[in-house]
């Protein structure tokens, strides 16, 4: 039996370390959070220890609304990874708070072929351990 | 008295195949022979040495042989050298290459790109936890360059009405030229009908919009114009190179998901000659994944923005004897993925008029070479001919 989407198993993880455990941690209260700079206000995503907009040092993770639009996405039909039901969905989620502000993710319970560029999805989270991965859905499914 | 530009003054390349059985140091000193023979130089004559990405021990078959290797098998003594991943993609050596030999580093140096990836297999949970960019992509079952390539195409068809017709088009175009190539991969005819009915891989991409892994090696001898003369052809100048790097280096963080990093890569180049496209005769741009070949058509502005699509589908463009023949050795999509220096190996035997069957009719003096896709790219123009005289 392959793993569907929605599950947590087989899945490769990050390496936790001080810049990225907020994020990948984040889901543990059910919240997305993305590193903020505190001059600016400009989102910095991946995380870093400065601001491209205004290169402050001074960013601190806040929590975001976990909505966006789905800003791309592919079926992969591939077997890349045996153990994982196909087809699925990968998406370039764009998040409300800012313009090209990204994640690459999993859209879930969701018919594959229905997915169209520009639908509205929201954040839900799957446990892998210690780590929380942000994969998104259909934001009317909620 | 300004320096000459830079030159090409001689090309080679070992048997290319799927599953050659043979080591990469072993492929990559054949194809530098073969150069050394093409050029007429000798291999006292090499002081430099060039490659990109420098010997990838964590990717099978991707890049299995260092410089230091190379240079201690085949005796060298070398004035320069210089390899590494952190440049603009598979051009980077010949980049390097051109800088070294126009300030005086070196007279003349290797450049290779050898890959051994059709008969390595890499299995991807034996990795450990992931660093770096890989983590934003792979917990997600985003594991290939064709995953987040898709996500591109994607964006594409959507904004400018593209349809999987048009990468068919390039893909059967591709093949048509490699049935002329005796060293291609795949020669049998490809249709239309079979490209559409092919399996996907990741929407809208598809079996034949992957390039197919090869064993090979290529290289290209990068001359100082001054240390050519008495050898065996007129070299090849390197009019201009472009390698801006702009923008997010991101796969998934690009302002714009449908160009790529090719797009600043061109418009840098352009800014360093005083030819512009219409100046061009041919062009060899980078198919790992066909799509990126349209943004290369874009990016070198052989087309509008969103056009490039129809451009291809018009095979009075892109044919051989077309406008604009384009990947005339059938390109990565059928010749095999000799990865980047493949492109220019062919836009030389172009302009020496070596292509056998699939040469040129027509005017084919200058040639535009785009060579990347994703976060990395460079673009160059070449030009035969004896230009500066």
């Amino acid at each position: 039996m392959r793993v569907k989407m929605n599950d947590s198993s087989n899945r490769m993880l990050p390496q936790l370390d001080d810049t990225n455990r907020f994020f990948w941690q984040s889901g543990k209260d059910g919240k997305l959070r993305l590193l903020r700079c505190e001059c600016c206000a400009h989102y910095v995503h991946p995380p870093a220890p400065v601001c491209s907009n205004c290169l402050s040092t001074q960013l601190s993770p806040q929590i975001v609304s976990g909505k966006g639009r789905v800003a791309s996405f592919t079926v992969n039909h591939h077997p890349w990874n045996p153990a994982v039901e196909t087809p699925y969905v990968i998406a370039l989620v764009e998040l409300d708070e800012q313009e090209n502000l990204r994640l690459t993710t999993n859209l879930v319970d969701c018919d594959p072929e229905s997915v169209r560029i520009g639908d509205r999805v929201s954040v839900r989270f799957t446990q892998c351990g210690d780590i929380y991965l942000p994969l998104f859905a259909l934001a009317d499914t909620d | 008295m300004a320096a000459s530009k830079p030159v090409i003054s001689g090309i080679g390349q070992s048997a290319v195949g799927r599953r050659l059985g043979r080591s990469g140091l072993d492929l990559t000193v054949e194809a530098v022979k073969d150069a050394l023979q093409h050029s007429g130089l000798s291999i006292k004559d090499i002081d430099g040495v060039a490659c990109w990405p420098g010997r990838a021990a964590a990717s099978p078959g991707f890049s299995p042989v260092s410089i230091p290797e190379l240079h201690d098998a085949m005796g060298m003594d070398l004035n320069w050298y210089s390899g590494g991943g952190e440049g603009p993609g598979q051009l980077s050596s010949v980049i390097n290459a051109a800088a070294a030999v126009t300030t005086g580093l070196a007279d003349h140096v290797i450049c290779f790109r050898t890959v051994t990836e059709s008969s390595a297999r890499t299995d991807l949970r034996s990795s450990g936890p992931l660093t770096d960019w890989m983590q934003w992509l792979l917990p997600f079952h985003a594991y290939s360059a064709a995953n987040w390539t898709a996500l591109y195409a994607q964006r594409y068809f959507h904004e400018f009405g593209a349809t999987r017709e048009s990468l068919g088009a390039l893909a059967v175009h591709s093949r048509n030229n490699a049935a002329l190539n005796p060293k291609a991969i795949y020669r049998d005819p490809l249709t239309l009908d079979d490209y559409l009915s092919s399996r996907m891989i990741s929407s809208p991409l598809c079996l034949y919009d992957c390039d197919v892994p090869a064993d090979g090696s290529t290289v290209v001898i990068v001359s100082r114009r001054e240390c050519t003369s008495g050898l065996r052809r007129e070299p090849i100048q390197i009019e201009a190179t472009g390698c801006r790097l702009e923008k997010r280096h991101s796969w998934d963080q690009a302002p714009d998901l449908t160009t790529m990093s090719m797009s600043s890569a061109a418009k840098s180049m352009w800014s360093r000659t005083g030819l512009t496209p219409n100046d061009v005769d041919f062009a060899e741009l980078y198919d790992g994944f066909s799509i990126i070949t349209l943004f290369w058509l874009e990016a070198f502005g052989f087309c509008g923005r969103g056009e490039a699509a129809d451009f291809v589908m018009d095979n009075s463009n892109i044919a051989l004897n077309g406008k604009l023949p384009l990947n005339t050795h059938g390109g990565q999509l059928s010749a095999g993925r000799t990865h980047g220096l493949g492109f220019v190996h062919e836009a030389c035997a172009q302009i020496w008029r070596e292509a056998g069957r699939r040469q040129i009719q027509g005017p084919c003096n200058i040639a535009a070479v785009g060579v990347g896709g994703g976060t990395v790219a460079a673009a160059m123009i070449l030009r035969g001919g004896n230009p500066i005289r």
